[in-house]
């Protein structure tokens, strides 16, 4: 049997491992990207001279003939569902028995006048890289418009190259459609600390050319006029589908799969930022453009091609992500507008640069999620506790177990059950503090 | 995409790298080292405290400076911009020039000290036939017949006609000044001849000479280390030899890069606990206090002081005149033997159980301390392909084995040495432990075969068990057929072999001199056989391990990239297993450049036999643990 996966990225890959650990079928890879697997999450290193691009790749190159894997370099310009062939822009047609589409987002471009003007660009692939670093190239000013995780990181860039950016957020605090107040205001502090010339409630209006086509001024809603040689559009990414939209498969914003991964034609699957779940479980959405569930997918896609139906669980929500030099976790639900029904507990260091925030069920008492910035919790203990429904008053008292920073850091679980006492008139004693036997001990214990 | 090349930056990365303040901080301490340098071709004649303080401070202040302007005040956070695009950390025409010019320093450090203007005492002997010298001696008197110190060299089938005596054994570097007789001579019955010569200007000034020594040498330092005088004569009463200097030097760069490594992680406590470790136990125990206390013994023969500095790692611990000088200790040299025995079987397996090797390679050791703070700079170009992680298990294990034989070799020669039976050890007591020591290493391995077979090849495994089976067999041979020689070897040629080739070549030019191409630990990962010894108890029998959170991991690969020993890390973190390798020294770097806080150094021992077999991230099953593969 022939498995083709269209799409070189963590989601495709996972899903070839998978399928040469279930099986002796044969695999073939295609992407247009890349020759080799590479982690997208860390395209900032390279630029920022942390790392070379062949770092980013998690393997080494003679891993893909060890596991019979054929990697191919093309782009597939469309999908023959009735002959089960792919037509390929260089190579002949390539018929498959069984197709992956794992064919990742692109950068949204919402018809901004300019949006294609040289200079103007998203930062997604290997190419953006290139991009980016051939247009940094005597750059006196950067603007990104766009205040979500990849437009943060494409400041960080800049930031490092000493390149001066001026970073435009609609939202009036940065990325508050998922961090609270408080988290928000955090980083909204930390971009500004860096240097960053942050303007909130703020949109593109269109960007002007020079007599060269080349980005020169960006006009902004508010009538501001910002010179500048490069515009970074990262107002989000949606799911890269535009081949396959119009075709035999099923398609709303992504490909639509079911809890099995497969499409709407047999033996199609779609997994990563491109699959829409039909059915998203509950604390989940339809589309998570996201690392790790791209590799879930992978995983699952991998036993249901191999006939072992496995439906697909990421389990309870978690996160991660980082704002300039603070880390930020997320387990289960912390949401930026908490519901009625939910209560909360936000502790933030003096330093106003680490803080912890707990969220539970006001009536029942179980906690519902954890969220941290500048302090690394645990995700299996968190994610155990919430699948657990633990009350919260059991969760202060055993907090340090959650927590995951290196030895020597100061521990704050103290403070924040302080902090709950205080508010609620209990006197709650912290009894767990971190380390690993306890945690090994909490996790065999609930099983 | 191109692959090639170091990094895919077209832009000039570092506008304005180094502010004026850091241009003349550099210059300060290029000043320093340019004083050194001159010195070596002897234009520094006078003043030398003056000059090596100025020397040793230009550096000093230079390095602390620019490192200050570097980090100090900068947000906390991972300070790694432009590593990869600098020449100086990534190969480029910069790297090369201190690769060569560190190697070059170790080069003549170790085979031509005399460049440096280090004056090794040389005597050039013939014994005449009939004659039969039971003894070798130097003397070093006063001109009042004071004794300062006495070398005496028994003559055995090790000294020759016309060898030449290197510092090694007659030590007269550590001729005190201020006395100015040397006398070079032998014993034949209770008759001492001598030749005798004035110290300073190496005339001779007496012959009595039956044994015919035809050539005796004496110069005082010059040029390079004749700075370094004064300073050793302050703190041990002896003149420097070329060690001395690279003590001090080596100690110097441990501290002032050290406060530039903490400077560079003030936000992460772990690293500024373990680097003020590092830096107190290189100015503390492996210089301060050996030196001072061997100044206090003037009198009795050498013998190593570095109270941390444990065989294997110290390969002369066991060597005859290691052992003799400790025995002629008194109550310094036994508490050194005693404590040099209690950490190679108790205090090391200790601490590694509990801690981890960590608690040695980046907490205590000399060369980790080094390469954790001058070599920090080049960490992330250690190789991290399986190919390079199959080449150092080889070697280092290898080298483990070398080091053994050499020991039980050295050790069997020096028992059968001591014909008097002074020592309570004689070679059939010794030959049993060889035998016992062996049998233990092939039953610890036996008992725990299931756990080890699942991690290393039968080949190896069995290798293990007949190297130990041959050691065994061989000592019972030697000890019947009452040879000198256990393995058939000329035991001093065999420690003259290792100590040159693993004790220099290696961990000296190679382990330092490639610090900006290889990485800043190629010694530690590739040749300590202390590291490999500590290793198979950290992999096997330790609490230690690094502990992934969940399925964090993004894989984007820092931790591989900075990871000094060459351990891709990210294999592990990205299917959520635990990181547990011998390798692995602690440093803790990769838990602090993970931008997702995945990585944790942890110790515990509830799930000890469980450490590798963890699996977080997968939500299906839990058979992919094989990392080769
Ligand atoms: C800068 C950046 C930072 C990020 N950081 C994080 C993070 O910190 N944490 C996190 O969880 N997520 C992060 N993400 C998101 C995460 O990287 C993505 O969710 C993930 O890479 C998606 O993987 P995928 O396999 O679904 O798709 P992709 O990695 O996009 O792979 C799809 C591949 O298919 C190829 N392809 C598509 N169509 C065709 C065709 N017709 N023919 C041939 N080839 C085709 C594409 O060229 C591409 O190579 C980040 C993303 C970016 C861009
Ligand atoms: S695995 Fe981490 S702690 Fe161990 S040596 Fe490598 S970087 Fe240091
Ligand atoms: S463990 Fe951290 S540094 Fe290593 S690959 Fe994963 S996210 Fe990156």
């Amino acid at each position: 049997m022939h498995i083709v996966i269209i799409g070189n990225g963590i989601s495709g890959i996972s899903t070839a491992r998978w399928v040469r650990k279930l099986s002796d079928h044969d695999i073939t890879v295609i992407s247009d990207e890349t020759d080799y697997f590479f982690s997208r999450t860390a395209l900032m290193y390279v630029y920022m001279g942390h790392m070379r691009f062949q770092d980013t790749q998690p393997y080494e190159n003679w891993f893909w003939e060890k596991n019979r894997i054929k990697l191919m370099r093309d782009r597939v310009l469309s999908v023959d569902t009735e002959r089960k062939a792919l037509n390929m822009r260089d190579n002949e047609t390539v018929s498959y028995d069984k197709l992956v589409l794992a064919l990742g987002s692109a950068p949204n471009k919402f018809g901004w006048p300019g949006q294609d003007l040289d200079g103007v660009q998203g930062m997604y692939s290997a190419q953006d890289l290139e991009g980016m670093e051939r247009h940094s190239v005597g750059l006196k000013h950067a603007v990104i418009v766009g205040g979500g995780l990849i437009g943060i990181e494409m400041a960080e860039m800049f930031h490092s190259r000493h390149i001066p950016v001026t970073f435009l957020v609609r939202e009036q605090s940065y990325w508050n459609g998922v961090l609270a107040k408080e988290e928000s205001e955090m980083v909204n502090r930390v971009i500004r600390k860096n240097g960053i010339d942050l303007r909130l409630s703020t949109e593109l209006k269109e960007i002007l050319p020079d007599e060269n086509d080349k980005a020169r001024v960006v006009i902004t809603n508010k009538g501001e006029e910002i010179a500048c040689q490069f515009v970074g559009l990262t107002a989000g990414v949606h799911p890269n589908i535009a081949f396959v939209k119009d075709g035999a498969i099923e398609c709303q914003k992504g490909i639509m799969v079911d809890e099995y991964l497969a499409t709407s034609v047999k033996d199609i699957y779609a997994v990563g930022d491109c699959a829409q779940m039909r059915n998203p479980l509950p604390g989940r959405r339809p589309i998570e453009a996201i690392w790790y569930t791209g590799r879930m997918m992978g995983e699952t896609a991998a036993y249901n091609i191999c006939d072992k139906p496995t439906s697909y669980n990421p389990g309870t929500w978690f996160n991660s992500a980082k704002f300039f030099d603070i880390e930020y976790h997320v387990y289960g639900f912390a949401p930026a507008n908490l519901p009625e029904t939910y209560e909360t507990l936000y502790w933030e260091h003096p330093d106003g640069e680490k803080s912890i925030r707990l969220v539970w069920d006001r009536e029942s008492g179980w906690i519902a999620g954890f969220q941290t910035m500048g302090v690394r919790y645990r995700h299996e203990v968190c994610e155990r506790w919430i699948e657990d429904r633990a009350h919260i008053e059991n969760v202060l008292m055993n907090l340090g177990l959650a927590n995951f920073d290196p030895e020597f850091f100061d521990q704050y679980e103290k403070d924040v059950v302080a902090m709950y006492n205080k508010s609620t008139g209990r006197n709650l004693k912290l009894v767990e503090k971190r380390g690993l036997n306890s945690v090994v001990k909490f996790l065999k214990r609930a099983f | 995409m191109a692959q090639v090349d170091k990094s895919m930056s077209l832009a000039n990365p570092h506008p304005h790298h180094m502010d004026w303040i850091q241009k003349v901080a550099a210059a300060i301490g290029g000043i320093g080292l340019l004083i050194l340098f001159v010195a070596i071709f002897g234009v520094i004649n006078n003043n030398y405290p003056l000059w090596l303080a100025s020397a040793l401070g230009l550096m000093t202040v230079g390095t602390l400076i620019y490192s200050w302007r570097e980090y100090a005040g900068k947000p906390a956070g991972i300070k790694n911009n432009h590593v990869w695009f600098r020449s100086l950390t990534n190969i480029g025409l910069w790297g090369w020039i201190a690769g060569i010019l560190i190697t070059g320093f170790y080069i003549l450090l170790y085979f031509f000290p005399g460049l440096f203007g280090y004056q090794a005492f040389s005597v050039n002997t013939s014994i005449p036939h009939g004659s039969d010298p039971a003894q070798i001696t130097i003397r070093v008197e006063n001109q009042q017949g004071q004794v300062y110190s006495t070398n005496t060299l028994s003559i055995n089938d090790t000294i020759k006609t016309g060898d030449q005596f290197d510092e090694y054994k007659f030590t007269p570097s550590k001729i005190a000044h201020g006395s100015n007789r040397i006398i070079v001579g032998c014993k034949t019955g209770d008759d001492l001849y001598s030749f005798t010569y004035n110290k300073r200007t190496a005339e001779k000034i007496g012959d009595t000479n039956p044994c015919q020594i035809e050539q005796a040498e004496l110069k005082s330092n010059s040029k390079l280390i004749s700075l370094f005088d004064p300073l050793s004569m302050a703190l041990k009463g002896k003149p420097a030899s070329q060690w001395f200097l690279y003590g001090v030097l080596y100690t110097l760069a441990i501290l002032v890069f050290g406060f530039k490594f903490i400077l560079k992680y003030w936000h992460n406590r772990y690293q500024l606990v373990r680097t003020i470790s590092v830096m107190f136990f290189q100015l503390g125990f492996a210089f301060l206090i050996p030196e001072l206390l061997e100044g206090l013994n003037r009198d009795r023969p050498y013998f190593t002081l570095d109270m941390k500095n444990m065989w294997p790692l110290n390969a002369y611990f066991f060597q005859d005149w290691n052992l003799n000088g400790m025995l002629a200790g008194g109550k310094l040299g036994m508490f050194m033997l005693f404590l040099g025995i209690a950490m190679i079987f108790i205090i090391s397996p200790l601490l590694t159980y509990f801690y981890g090797k960590r608690w040695y390679c980046s907490w205590v050791c000399g060369c980790g301390g080094l390469a954790e703070t001058a070599g920090d700079p080049f960490r992330h170009l250690s190789d991290k392909s399986l190919k390079a992680w199959k080449i150092e298990r080889w070697l280092i294990h290898v080298v483990l084995v070398l080091i053994t034989i050499v020991t039980v070799a050295v050790l069997f020669s020096y028992f059968r040495n001591d014909p008097e039976g002074k020592l309570w050890i004689n070679p059939t007591s010794f030959t049993m432990i060889v035998i016992l020591l062996a049998g233990l290493v092939s039953s610890i391995l036996y008992f725990n075969r299931k756990e080890i077979l699942g991690n290393v090849s039968r080949k190896v495994y069995n290798g293990i068990h007949i190297t130990m089976g041959v050691i065994a067999i061989l000592s019972v041979i030697a000890w019947f057929t009452g040879s000198w020689n256990v393995f058939f070897i000329d035991s001093y040629q065999l420690r003259k072999w290792y100590g040159f080739l693993i004790g220099n070549i290696f961990s000296g030019v190679i382990g330092v001199g490639f610090y900006p191409l290889m990485g800043s630990r190629v010694w530690c990962r590739f040749g300590c056989p202390m590291a490999a010894l500590l290793g198979l108890q950290q992999r096997f029998f330790s609490r230690f391990r690094i502990t992934t959170n969940g399925g964090q991991c993004i894989s984007c690969g820092n931790c591989s990239t900075y990871c000094e020993m060459g351990i891709d890390v990210r294999a592990y973190a990205q299917k959520g297993q635990n990181v547990v390798r011998a390798s692995c020294v602690g440093c803790g770097i990769c838990a602090a450049v993970c931008p997702r806080g995945v990585l944790r150094l942890e110790n515990g021992s509830v799930d000890i036999k469980e450490r590798t077999t963890d699996m977080r991230t997968i939500h299906i099953t839990a058979d992919e643990v094989g990392i080769l593969s």
